[in-house]
């Protein structure tokens, strides 16, 4: 899973627009595309955000969690947890990734790992 | 996360959306049928525990159990059933993207956008000459955009105009007389056609103690999803 434990998504060499989660096929360029896997630095900016304190029972023993719309430096958009005090995240905050468990299937199930931010 | 950013870039304050529910609530109280009868003031919304920050319990639909019908037959043998026979003028629907991540606007539903400019060319009413409307309050936040979007109000006015009883009752547009789906409980699958029958009482005077007086025509404006698809009719007696 590249694109969820390294952030790794695509560009287009073609009209230089980046895409996370992967793209195969530039939507705008369409046959013209020229497609090549893009390793995002990370960095971002908090577009605007939650704190969720009542939540599905998978997220539970995370409450209260901060979850925000991030707008990576490259342009494209994603929706993860960040980190923090509900009290210090607000918009506009810089954050950078980290890779973290994201949630497990049961007390001995399978984890699943991927990608958090916090403030940068 | 469409709330935050709302209050964020248009100042819309936690007052204005709790006053939703207020007037939902006062609006339930009204119908018999209703799952919630019982007022709230804007200090219960704001005391309310937190659910997903800044929207609280008192700012969330609650998901029901209930049911609703129409019988829908064409106009020409509708009065052969029906001495008050409601005509459909707009079926409209639209989509967006599923993320909201991925939006043009967060603060908008472009899907209730595209979805009210289809109705009104279809059905050649304009905005001004909506008499009510019932729109989808799962969260307080979802009427504000809704009024916003359908295009009763400016973007970014829409708190102000409900804490200043623009949808109210006896405002220039009544919306959600019913209680909405915050008062009258969101029984998903059943909530867009209760949304009708409320539409259908008004526009036949049967709504009682909440009767919009005039009311000659209604809009309703469902949403799947947070904006993945929307959906708006425009009726009239």
């Amino acid at each position: 899973m590249p694109q969820r434990y390294n952030l790794v998504g695509t560009h287009c060499k073609n009209c230089n627009e980046y895409y996370f989660p992967p793209r195969t096929i530039c939507p705008t360029c369409r046959r013209e595309a020229r497609m090549e896997d893009h390793k995002f630095g990370g960095e971002g900016k908090v577009v605007t955000y939650t704190t969720i304190y009542n939540a599905t029972d998978d997220f539970k023993r995370q409450t209260p969690y901060n979850l925000a719309i991030i707008e990576l430096a490259e342009g494209p958009r994603l929706t993860g947890q960040v980190i923090c005090s509900p009290s210090e995240i607000e918009i506009g905050m810089r954050v950078k990734p980290v890779f973290r468990i994201l949630g497990r299937d049961g007390d001995r199930g399978i984890i699943y790992y991927g990608t958090k931010f916090v403030p940068a | 996360m469409i709330a935050r950013l709302h209050i964020h870039r248009y100042g819309t304050t936690r007052e204005e959306l709790a006053a939703v529910a207020v007037k939902n609530h006062q609006n339930g109280c009204n119908n018999p049928i209703s799952q919630y009868q019982m007022e709230i003031t804007i200090d219960d919304v704001l005391r309310s525990p937190l659910v997903a920050d800044p929207l609280r319990v008192l700012d969330c639909s609650p998901i029901t159990d209930g049911a609703a019908a129409v019988v829908l037959a064409p106009t020409e043998v509708a009065r052969k059933y029906s001495d008050g026979p409601i005509r459909i003028l707009a079926a409209a629907q639209a989509s967006d993207t599923l993320a909201l991540h991925d939006r043009r606007d967060i603060t908008t539903l472009d899907a209730t956008v595209s979805a009210s400019r289809k109705a009104f060319d279809m059905s050649g009413i304009e905005v001004k000459d909506v008499d009510l409307a019932e729109v989808h309050d799962a969260f307080t936040i979802g009427e504000i955009v809704a009024i916003e979007d359908l295009g009763f109000v400016e973007k970014g006015e829409g708190g102000r105009a409900v804490i200043e009883g623009v949808t109210a009752i006896d405002g220039d547009i009544p919306v959600n007389t019913s209680g909405g789906l915050k008062a009258c409980g969101h029984p998903v699958g059943a909530t867009g056609i209760k949304q009708a029958y409320e539409i259908v009482l008004q526009l036949r005077g049967e709504a009682g103690k909440r009767q919009v007086e005039g009311a000659e025509v209604g809009l309703t404006h469902n949403v799947g999803g947070c904006g993945g698809t929307a959906i708006v009719h425009v009726m009239s007696r």
